[in-house]
Formats: C-alpha cells, structure tokens, sequence
C-alpha cells in the first residue's frame, strides 16, 4: 500500500467543539437548528439545519383548489398570517383578471398592519427574551392578543384568520369594530412609552444588541436581505412604498430607517413601524366608513372554477420582508405551480450563518431573533 | 421615536421606571371558555330539518374533514331532492375554514361560538362528530360564523334565456328558446356543485353532473356520451322535459336551479350529428342474438326499449300507425317547444342502430297481435295515451267540441280542420297550454288576432301545467280564468255552438282525496265560443288488443297491470309507457329501458336454457 492513499487523522483542537443549538431550544425560534462550531464560546461556523417543519405547502397546493389554498397559506407564516392570504389572493386576482373593490382593498390594509404589529410585538419580545429580559415578551405577548381579539371579531380566527378570498374578503366589519380597534391602537400607543423605558433606552438591552450580528448594506443586499433587515443598514426600501399595492399609494405613512445594521438596529426599525402602523390603521378607520361595499366581486362556484393559463409573481411587505408568491396556472381548477418567495428564508439561511459565525454563543438566539426569521415559512 | 437614538446608551434606571406596574393586576386568560366573537369559527352547527344531505360540503372541504352519514330515519326522497345524509366532521382534521359554510346549498350548516373540547385518550373517537342545531356538548353556545350574503360562494342565478318576444313568436310555429351560447353554457354548467340529486331524482337516473361537468370543460362530446348512458330522446329531453332534475337541484334550495335541461340541449344542438350517431352506437354489441323483438308504437317509450334491444345484439322492429315516429312528442307537443327536425334527429340516432320502423301499420288491422306474438320471440306495447278524455257535460258531443289530443295530430300532420275565430279550452295541463297556444298562433296566422279562453278547475297556483307555460300563455294574450269547472255547452237556435257555460270552483278532492268537484252554482259565467277543446286528460286505446287477450290480461283501474320489468300477465308481452305511468317523457324513457332489460334477461334465459 502506498504512502499516499493514506490520509492522517486530523483531530479538532481540543478547543474546537460542534454543538446542535436546536431544533429544540428556547433560543431558537419555533423547530429550527443550527449546527454551531465553537472555539471556547466563539462561532468558528454555523450551518443551518431546517427542514423539522417542513409541510409541503408548495406541493399541496398542486392538488388543491384555488380556493382551497386559502386554509393552507396562513400556516406558511404562522406569526404573520395575513400577508400569506393577500398576497395569494391577489395573485389569483391577478392571473383570473379580477379586482378585489375598494372596500376589500382597504379592509385588506387594515387586516396587513393589524397583522404586522402583532408580528413586530411579538419579535421584540422574543429579542428581549433571548437577552434574558421576560417581560417585554410578556407584554408583547398579552397586547398582541388584544390585536388577536380584533381578528376574531373582524375574521372568525385569532390566528388563522383565512379572511380573503379571491376577489375581496368574506366579511365587513362588526358593529362598532372601528371604535375598538382605535382603542386597541390608543392603549398600544400608550405602552410604547413602557417599552421603550423597558428595551429601548434599557443600558443593559442597548449594550447587549448594539455592535451584534452586523449587516452592512452591500452585504445586505448581495444576500437578498428584505424588509426590517435591510432598512436596518440604512436603505429605505419598502414595497409597500416603492411597488404599492392595494390602496397604500393613498396611505401616508414613513419608512424608518437606520444605519448600523446591527441587532439593536433591527430591533429598533420594527419598534418604529409600530408607529408607522398604528399611523396606517388610524387612516383605514378614518377613511372605511365613506368607502361603499361591496367587498368582494363576484366569482365563479369554487369546485368549477379554471383559472386562465398564465403566471404571476405577486409581492406585499410582510413584517418580515418581502414576500412574493410566484403562480402558474396552466388553465386548471388547481395550481399548477406556487412558489412563496420568503422573506425567512434568505434570513434564516444564508444571513444567520454568515452573521453567526465570528459572533458569541450568548448572541446567536439574539441574532436570529433579531433577523425575525420565521422557520415554518422556511420550511414550508 | 426620535427620542431613541441608536448612539445613545440609554439608561439602567430606566427599566426601574416600570415597577410601577408592580402593584397592578397582571393580565392573565381565564382558563373558563370566555364568550367567542359573533363571527367565531368554532365547532359546526347543522339545522337537520334544512340539509338535505348533499355533501356538498364534503366536496369543498380542504382536509377531507367531512364524512356524509346515512341517518336511518331521516327523509329520504329522490324527487324532492332530500337524502338521508348529513355530515360528520372529523376534527383530527378540521381547520375550521368555514368554506363548507360559504359554499352549502341551503344554507343548513354554520360555525358556532363553542370552541372547547378535551377527551381522555380513550374518547378519542369524541372528536368524530355528527354536527346537529344544539351543538357539539348539547349546550348551545350561540351561532358563529353562519350564511352571509358576503361570503356566499353559491351562484344563486341562472343564465338568462334568449326567448323570442310574445308579439313574434304568435305568429309563427318556431322555437321559442333560443338555447345558450357557449360563454352561457360554461357558465351555467360552473353553478353545478356536483351533489347528484338530479341523477337520483330523474327517472332514467341521467348521469346530469358528468354531463354538466363535460360541458364546462368544454368537452361536448363527452357530454353526448354521458347523455346517451340513459337517453336516447335526449334531443327531445332537452327542450320539453318535464325536469325533475331541476326541482331536486341543490342550488334552487335558495336560488334558481342549474338550468340542466337547456344544458343537455346545448350540448346536443352543438354536437355534429354524425358524431352524435356514432356515439351513440358505441357499446353496441358485436354479435346477432337472432332474437326478435316486435315493439308497437314509435314513441320515446317505444323506440327506447327498441334502441337498448338493438344495442344488445336483438332484431327489433317498431310498428307505427302513422307515417312517422315520434309518438306524442311528435304528435302532442307543438313545434314552437320542440321543432321537429330536432325529434328527428334523435329517431335517426336510434334507427343507426339498427332498429327498423314500420310505418302506417296499425296492430290489429294490418298485423294481430296473435301474429306478432307467433312471430317475435317478445312483444311490447307502447301505445301511448292517443284518446282524450271527455267532461262528458251536456252538448258536449256537439261536432264542435273536439279533444286536444286529435286536434294536436291534425295540426302536426297539417291536415286542415275549421279553425275556431274563438276556441274555449278546458284544462289546466300542459296540454291545455299547448292546444291553446297552437290554436292561438293559427288563429294569428288566418285571422290576424288571438281569442283563445282557457277554463280550468285549478286554481292558478295549483295548475298541473308549467308555470313557464302559463306565463307564456298568458303573454301571447291567452286568456286564463282559473277555477272555473264546466257546466254545459252551449248551443245556438240554430244547433250550433255558441259558447261554454261555467261555475265556480269551490273544491275539486273530497276529504278522502277523490276527484269530486263541487261548484258555486251561484258564479255563473258564459265563455262565447264557436269551438270548445278539451284537454282534461287522455287514455289509451287498447282496441288494437282485440277481446281475447283483453280479456286474458290483468288490468289494474283501466290500466295494464305490469311487474316491475314492465311484464304484463302474458310472458311474451310486455308494456311501457304512458300508458303504464301516465304522460311524461323522461318516465316513458325510464320505462323503456326497464322493458328492454326485462326482455333481454328473458330472451338470454330462455336460449340458456335451450343451450
């Protein structure tokens, strides 16, 4: 045997250890893992390891009903259900040739930032959380279900509201819901205050988050970063602005930027879309009562409905980026592709490895929370 | 939010500030259910009295959640469109979409505001559950999410019909409906939710849903295929069927019924005939049976059995007194309902088969039936309901008084007969309509103007006749005067007729529910009239029998007592038809298949027994 088929063991440094941070961890969002290399409690390199919530989304929609994909896309992103809907429905809308009515289309608004607070509500609590402070998870945890209790009224659902439908959606408003969810909008305004004494200008919150995980704007945009993440790194770039749908050109609202690019910062953009949101549903409610029905055009019986042949690429800002459903319909009752463009899945992947690595154990639940990466919508 | 600065450190006194939530009462989620929103998506509610079992919601359901469940006990009828079914909802599988909801037909099924359910590992069958009104515990939580004319999924209205305007079609003998056009066609067979209930409640059991579905796919020769499983008259059941299917339809549960009969009209008018005949004769077998079956009378009874008998390898050959076939639809129903090109077509289809027509021989004058029976190896009669039945009311033997049936005859073979500038009809049926109206188009042609009176027992929401046709009666200038029973014909000095003399309705069944009218003498009213038609009602003329095998048969009230193959009491004779069930197409249709398979089981017995 010759000298050069033989490989000599390398054994690691004895220093250097591998650990599986996941899929079952309090700081890791949902069923997800990362595969962690450490040098004493430094990251030499992580390596994403999804795939524990993988549903087949994409592959049961081929079999399934245009309308009947509307129960399954609000399970994509369990947080954040209601871009899911919209942006599947608009894009039926779109290949079918219909138009949701002004009505729905606003009511749709009003569903998306409703959505999107409880969303950002959630994701700095879960930052929070991973720096060791519980109660802004908590209270982020108990005014999101005041936005809950709204879309029970509004869709039937608290969670899964599958509210839309192509064409509009399925329900107006309750009586009185606007006076309610100006309250609710009023009460959360209020407690910004407390979060901010709580998270925001907390010494111990600011110095663990700031200088963690950092995203240049290049690298951001190389990456595919979207949403919070990218505006993060200074660029303000926001679908919703930039490309917008439903009635958002007649909305006023700003895009919050900031620069560092960091945790903190990231955080920091979604505590201030808050306000931008609470600006949005102000407007809605302010404008929704002299907007006349109906709220959703007509369309054909669902069980023998063939949608032209064609294809879309349909995108809405969710809350954490931008998400894009592209659809092919070859004619069919059924899809005969769906594929979701999701904002988690460039963060979760490739932006949460590249920033883990050279960073401390102790800040890779807060990286990933940071990134409010969502792994069901990983997996799919 | 400019007050945070990202280079500013904040503080750690900061947080401290909070403690004043310290003494405040947390927020916390009782662990009792609280009351759910008016909207809730909890578990199902079903109104038992409302559903009708057509699992429409089984079909919409994403998760394959729903199971239908045969309820023993329950209403179970066909032709009202009701099965014994409701759903059953597995909850290991349920998402609680509420399309089921969105999509249902009556409106039956709904969400409520009941939303906890907890079981032991050994219940685990608990979250199997048969949804009634009380809810799933027998507690009732209130009504959730329910019926909104919002989120309503079913397409509650028909197509619209081109119909030609009254003061056109008067004139003339032509076509009425002017059918659907392809954009309508698809559109109207998308309404259809699939339930069955027409297929269940039309008795030839037409395979309504696959056609429907065909058409909407575009595929109208699979249609046609689908047609002719169960009916060759089908051109014929496209325009004058009596449409139960349509009364059974789910969608008409809160709308208008799926147009099935001016769906299967449109697939057949748009179907090359050359086509239509081929596919018709697929399936035909490829061997002689040298068997052979005379039928007697080419009506759609008739020439149903003699179309399956020829499909099935058997010689048949149709006896028909007339010199064409067609039967009551051709001798009956006027030309403006069912052009009789289009009769033709569907008699073309079943002569490719192979089945022979006789023309003008009449059975007991040219041929006896001991003949036929000597010669055929099995016999049916398919006589149809030719004689009109008389009020048998003083005068009414007068010359002028004619039956609806004869005249209907006369009309399609255009024999001249003296028109009446003023006919007087008796009746509140299809026939009635249908004499009154042709008089009418022919009183329009020769004379310029319209004085048709129909008089009939009924009153107008209880007429047997369409109510399509009474509205087009009626537009066409007809004059209705409802429960309005016949006394008397009146005659002129001079002998002849001068009009008909009528009382008042006041019942037509006694309390056991037999015919026996009674009358206002006191509201009297006169008709003028130099004709009187009677359109009360037919029966067939059985002459043809001859005495000795009428009196060999069994008869049952007038009628031939047939089992439930159509055999009458003799082995080699059966019967089918109107004159078995009564008029109605569709039903002699049924009846000559049922005939047809009959004489097939028996002619394949006997040579297996032979063998």
């Amino acid at each position: 045997m010759r000298a050069e088929n033989y490989e000599a063991v390398r054994q690691p440094p004895s220093n250097e250890y591998e650990l599986n941070f996941g899929p079952n961890h309090p700081g890791i969002e949902g069923n997800y893992a990362l595969k962690v290399k450490l040098h004493g409690d430094q990251v030499v390199a992580a390596r994403a390891d999804g795939g524990y919530l993988h549903r087949g989304f994409e592959k049961l929609m081929e079999g399934r009903l245009w309308i009947q994909n509307l129960a399954l896309v609000p399970r994509i992103c369990v947080p954040d259900p209601a871009p899911m809907e919209v942006c599947y429905s608009v894009g039926i809308e779109d290949i079918g040739g219909l138009e949701a009515p002004e009505r729905a289309q606003w009511l749709r608004v009003l569903q998306l930032e409703l959505s999107r607070m409880a969303s950002h509500l959630f994701a700095f609590g879960g930052h929070a959380a991973t720096t060791g402070m519980y109660s802004p998870m908590f209270w982020g945890f108990a005014d999101r279900d005041l936005i809950l209790d709204l879309f029970e009224e509004l869709t039937g659902g608290r969670v899964y509201h599958i509210y839309n439908i192509p064409g509009g959606v399925r329900r107006d408003i309750p009586e009185g819901f606007l006076d309610r969810v100006t309250s609710v909008m009023d009460y959360i305004e209020s407690r910004l205050s407390d979060y901010d004494n709580l998270l925001f200008t907390n010494q111990v919150f600011v110095d663990r988050a700031r200088g963690v995980g950092t995203l240049n704007q290049q690298q951001a945009l190389e990456w595919g970063v979207t949403g919070p993440n990218l505006r993060a790194t200074g660029l303000a770039f926001d679908v919703r602005r930039d490309d917008p749908y439903l009635v958002y050109d007649q909305i006023e609202f700003d895009v919050p930027t900031e620069q560092a690019g960091d945790a903190w910062a990231r955080t920091l953009v979604r505590r201030k879309e808050l306000v931008e949101s609470i600006r949005i549903v102000r407007q809605v409610v302010e404008r929704l009562p002299s907007i006349p029905g109906p709220i959703r055009c007509p369309i054909p019986n669902p069980l023998a409905w063939n949608l032209p042949a064609g294809e879309t690429y349909t995108r809405v800002e969710s809350s954490k980026g931008e998400l894009a459903y592209y659809i092919v319909s070859n004619g069919g009752d059924k899809p005969y592709r769906v594929h979701v463009r999701g904002p988690s899945a460039t963060h979760a992947v490739q932006v949460l490895e590249n920033l883990a690595r050279g960073s401390r154990l102790e800040d890779v639940a807060q990286i990933m929370f940071s990134l409010d990466a969502c792994p069901p919508e990983v997996d799919r | 939010m400019s007050d945070i600065d990202h280079k500013a450190r904040g503080s750690l006194l900061n947080p401290i500030k909070n403690w004043q939530f310290f003494g405040r009462k947390p927020v916390t989620e009782s662990l009792d259910p609280r009351p759910a929103s008016l909207n809730y998506r909890g578990f199902h509610l079903n109104d038992w009295e409302k559903c009708i079992g057509c699992s429409t919601c089984q079909k919409v359901c994403d998760n394959a959640a729903i199971t239908m469940v045969r309820i023993p006990g329950l209403p179970d009828d066909p032709v009202k469109g009701v099965r014994n079914e409701r759903p059953a909802i597995d909850y290991g599988r349920c998402c609680w979409c509420a399309l089921c909801v969105d999509l249902c037909p009556t409106g039956s099924i709904s969400l409520s505001r009941e939303y906890v359910h907890t079981c032991t590992e050994e219940e685990i069958g608990s979250y199997f559950v048969l949804p009634d009104p009380n809810g799933i515990h027998g507690e009732y939580y209130g009504l959730g999410w329910s019926k909104s004319e919002d989120a309503d999924l079913v397409d509650l209205e028909r197509q619209s019909m081109a119909e030609s305007a009254p003061e056109v079609r008067i004139g003339t003998f032509d076509e009425i409906v002017g059918g659907f056009d392809p954009q309508q066609a698809i559109v109207e067979a998308s309404r259809c939710v699939q339930c069955g209930m027409c297929h269940d409640s039309c008795p030839t059991h037409m395979n309504a849903p696959e056609y429907i579905r065909a058409i909407w796919k575009g595929d109208l020769e699979e249609a046609v295929r689908e047609i002719y499983r169960t009916n060759p008259f089908s051109h014929v059941c496209g325009r004058v069927c009596t449409h139960r299917c349509e009364d059974a339809c789910s969608v008409g549960r809160r709308g208008d019924p799926v147009a099935i009969r001016w769906l299967k009209r449109y697939a057949m008018d748009n179907v090359d005939h050359e086509r239509v005949r081929a596919i018709a004769a697929e399936g035909k077998a490829e061997y002689i049976s040298g068997k052979r079956v005379a039928v007697v009378g080419a009506g759609p009874a008739g020439l149903t059995a003699a179309f399956d008998l020829a499909r099935k390898g058997h010689e048949v050959t149709v006896f028909e007194g007339l010199d064409k076939a067609g039967g009551m639809p051709r001798y009956g129903i006027p030309e403006y309902r069912l052009p009789y090109d289009k009769l033709d077509r569907d008699i073309d289809v079943i002569q490719a088969v192979g089945v022979k027509i006789q023309y003008n021989t009449w059975i007991g004058r040219d041929i006896t039936m001991a003949q036929l029976q000597s010669e055929y190896d099995a016999v049916v009669l398919a006589l149809g309901l030719q004689l009109g039945r008389s009020t048998r009311i003083p005068a009414s033997d007068h010359g002028q008084v004619r039956k609806a049936v004869t005249l209907l005859r006369q009309i399609t073979a255009g024999e001249s007969f003296d028109l009446p500038r003023n006919a007087v009809v008796i009746g509140g049926g299809n026939v009635a309509m249908d004499i009154a109206r042709s008089v009418a188009r022919l009183q329009k042609q020769q004379y310029g103007e319209v004085r048709v009176t129909v008089t009939a027992l009924e009153d107008r929401a209880h007429f047997l006749a369409d109510p399509a046709e009474v509205r087009e009666a009626l537009e066409e200038g007809i004059a209705i005067h409802d429960a309005r029973g016949p006394r008397e014909v009146v005659l002129d000095a001079g002998g002849g007729l001068a009009g008909l003399t009528t009382w008042r309705v006041k019942s037509i069944f006694d309390e056991q529910g037999r015919f026996a009218p009674t009358y206002d003498e006191a509201d009297e009213r006169t008709f003028e009239a130099d004709m009187v038609i009677e359109a009360i009602g037919q029966m067939a003329d059985t002459d043809l029998l001859g005495e000795e095998l009428t009196e060999r048969l069994e008869w049952i009230r007038g009628r031939l007592k047939v089992d439930e193959t159509g055999r009458t009491s003799e082995a080699w004779l059966w019967a089918a038809g109107d004159m078995v069930n009564g008029p109605d197409v569709v039903h002699a249709v049924r009846d000559g298949h049922r005939v047809a398979a009959g004489i097939d089981e028996y002619l394949t017995a006997t040579e297996a027994a032979r063998a």
